[in-house]
């Protein structure tokens, strides 16, 4: 049994086109890291929020999502509470808007040890000392006694962290962590988490828009469009052979760093933007963006995830496109007339 | 440093120094460089090296403690006293910050704002303003929807090329970008990049382009100088600096742009290194 798992997980919201979240699979195991990428309105954080039971107000919930076992959709508040203070943690892109900036670090640390699990004073203080120590901050005790806004951004996110850790969570789910940080400090907070996850075995869900990222640090890689999961394979496939066409989109619109010398290849963006939850597609969501799309095939109804090589993938059109080049360049495989490439 | 005709932005010997009670801190410290007419000069560092404080500087936003920044040969004015002057100072220098809501009106659409700087600067016939309005917005890439669109009913994306727009509408002789494509989603800030390279080629506009991001740097951008802790590490030709990046600070900011292969644990040991107490405790900063 895998430690966090979402089974045809659908979420939808009265009013709306379409499902926030549309029949989502996903599964994330002990001591394995695995990134949710897609752009802005995809759905991500959705989806990291149903793994600890907070879901829109309103929706209408099908499937499960299941944590150590636990199905969290429609959970009494026991098992609710359990997942929540035992099992999984969550860290949130801006740390400042996660704690209170009038109250002392030290009291953000130890609260829950003390009201929750009632801790002693001292023995909460001795387990916050030990866990800033854990995620890298060079003066534990001190930092105890500061407020936030005495902390840089960097440094705050490691509070979080330790915040996070404080219920010694099996399971990490990570939102966005170092998306207001600047690349060294990424880099530090990733150190963080990595050596973190391997320590205790956990199960991390690293969430980004920033599919580079995702490459860099995670195992596994699951990629989603307006609340479909539209491909999923092992890093180094999705990398080498995007399959889906947004999957090679993402890649084709980030800026290289070490493509050959002289001036820099015109980007290639994707055309068009994201759909919105007020828009609807009978097929293919992603077909009124994509080039290689074909009438009366991708349009018809919703492609599903289906295996090619290692990778599961969305697309009507994967086994043609599978010997695309990676960055699928418009070739001989067929822009059609259908396209819009406008906006 | 001599200032020949194409030179739009000539900076020398910078300094800022923030005062918090009896604490000083130097911000900037002997900052010189200069932008020629089409010339994008890219800065880069990491939280709280200076970037933001020497935008806001070019903008006369925050006076410097020393040195000086002429545009075209002209000193910015210290103080500008007066619409001609303000108007003046405005056409030296547009900014586009990360947040595009910071110089977009919340209240009007997006065509009434630019529509609105171009009558401030002197475009009085309104169907010669509409005209120019139109062809604005299409530069970056937005039509009649976006143009009769209030700022929140568009995407991040649009919102930041509108403002983008709206700064173009003043002509300025250089515009300056802090982060602001940071927060865009991939594809969207590709729509940017691009754009971007694009009015550089059209109009001979001088470029500063602040960033943390070597990688998009290095797409905009013909030079690049790296700010740490307010002081120059290096300055020059970023094709350059990528492959031969000289100070070890350049070198972590390089290694540190994730890739396959990246190594996170190493890059932190390598910051450590550099800089035994980070910016301990240090507020403001986002890192
Ligand atoms: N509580 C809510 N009530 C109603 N709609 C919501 C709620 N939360 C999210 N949404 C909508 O669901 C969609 C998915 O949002 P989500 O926050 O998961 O996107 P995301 O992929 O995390 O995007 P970003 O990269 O911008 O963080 C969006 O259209 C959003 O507006
Ligand atoms: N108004 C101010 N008063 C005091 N200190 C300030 C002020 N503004 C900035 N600083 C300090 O000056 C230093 C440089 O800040 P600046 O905002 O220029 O950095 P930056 O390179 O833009 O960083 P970031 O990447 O986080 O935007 C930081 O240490 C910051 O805390
Ligand atoms: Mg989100
Ligand atoms: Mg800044």
């Amino acid at each position: 049994m895998a430690l966090l798992e979402y089974e045809a997980l659908s979420i939808a919201l009265p009013g709306m086109a379409r499902p926030v979240l549309d029949g989502i699979d996903l599964t994330v195991s002990a001591g394995e890291v695995v990134a949710l990428v897609g752009e802005s309105g995809s759905g991500k954080s959705v989806t990291a929020r149903a793994a600890l039971g907070l879901f829109p107000a309103g929706a209408r919930l099908e499937g499960q999502v299941r944590v150590d076992g636990t199905d969290l959709v429609g959970a009494e508040a026991t098992g609710l509470r359990t997942v929540r203070t035992a099992k999984a943690s969550m860290i949130f892109q801006d740390p400042r808007a996660g704690i209170n900036p009038v109250r002392r670090i030290g009291d953000f640390l130890t609260e829950s040890l003390r009201v929750s699990h009632g801790w002693a004073k001292d023995r909460a203080n001795a387990r916050a000392v030990e866990l800033l120590t854990a995620v890298g901050l060079p003066d534990p005790a001190r930092h105890l006694n500061q407020y936030p806004h005495e902390l840089s951004g960097g440094m705050l996110q490691r509070v979080m962290i330790a915040g996070a850790l404080t219920a010694e969570p099996r399971l990490l789910l990570c939102d966005e962590p170092t998306t207001a940080l600047d690349v060294s400090t990424q880099a530090e907070i990733m150190a963080i988490l990595g050596r973190l996850q391997r320590e205790r075995d956990l199960g991390l869900l690293l969430i980004t828009h920033d599919i580079e990222l995702a490459a860099a640090a995670c195992d596994r890689i699951y990629v989603m469009y307006a609340g479909r999961i539209v491909e999923t394979a092992p890093t180094a496939e999705l990398f080498a052979a995007p399959r889906h066409p947004y999957t090679a989109g993402l890649l084709g619109s980030s800026p290289p760093l070490s493509a050959p010398d002289g001036p820099p290849a015109r980007l290639t963006p994707i055309p068009g933007a994201p759909m919105g939850l007020l828009d609807s597609a009978s097929g293919c969501s992603f077909t009124a963006r994509c080039r290689f799309a074909r009438p009366g095939v991708c349009d018809q109804s919703p492609p599903p995830l289906e295996q090619h090589g290692t990778a599961l993938v969305a697309c009507y059109r994967a086994d043609d496109l599978t010997d695309a080049p990676a960055t699928l360049a418009p070739t001989a495989t067929v822009p059609n007339s259908t396209n819009r490439e406008d906006s | 440093m001599t200032s020949d005709a194409r030179t739009l932005l000539q900076v020398s010997g910078l300094r800022k120094t923030y005062r918090t009670g009896k604490a000083e801190f130097v911000a900037v410290d002997d900052l010189s460089f200069s932008v020629r007419a089409g010339g994008a000069l890219g800065i880069v560092g990491e939280s709280g090296s200076g970037k933001t404080t020497t935008a806001r500087m070019l903008i006369g936003l925050e006076r410097p403690d020393a040195g000086r920044i002429l545009v075209q040969g002209e000193p910015l004015a210290a103080t500008v006293r007066g619409k001609a002057a303000r108007l003046a100072r405005a056409k030296a220098v547009q900014i586009v910050f990360q947040d595009p809501y910071l110089s977009l009106d919340a209240r009007i659409s997006i065509g009434a704002t630019i529509d609105g700087v171009l009558r401030l600067h002197g475009l009085t016939d309104r169907a010669d303003r509409a005209a120019r309005t139109k062809e604005l917005l299409a530069q970056v890439g937005l039509g009649e929807r976006e143009a009769t669109a209030l700022p929140r009913k568009l995407s991040g994306g649009q919102r930041q090329r509108a403002a983008i727009a709206r700064a173009l509408a003043v002509e300025p002789a250089v515009l300056v970008l802090d982060e602001a494509v940071s927060a865009l989603d991939v594809s969207v800030q590709a729509q940017v990049l691009n754009l971007l390279s694009d009015i550089r080629r059209d109009t001979g506009i001088g470029l500063v382009f602040v960033s943390h991001d070597l990688a998009v740097v290095r797409y905009v951008c013909d030079e690049a100088l790296v700010l740490y802790r307010g002081r120059t590490m290096e300055h020059r030709p970023v094709a350059d600096l990528l492959t031969h990046p000289g100070h070890p600070y350049t070198q972590l900011l390089l290694a540190s742009v994730p890739r396959p292969g990246w190594d996170p644990d190493s890059i932190s040991r390598r910051r450590r290194e550099l800089d035994p107490l980070p910016a301990a405790g240090a507020p403001g900063g986002r890192g």
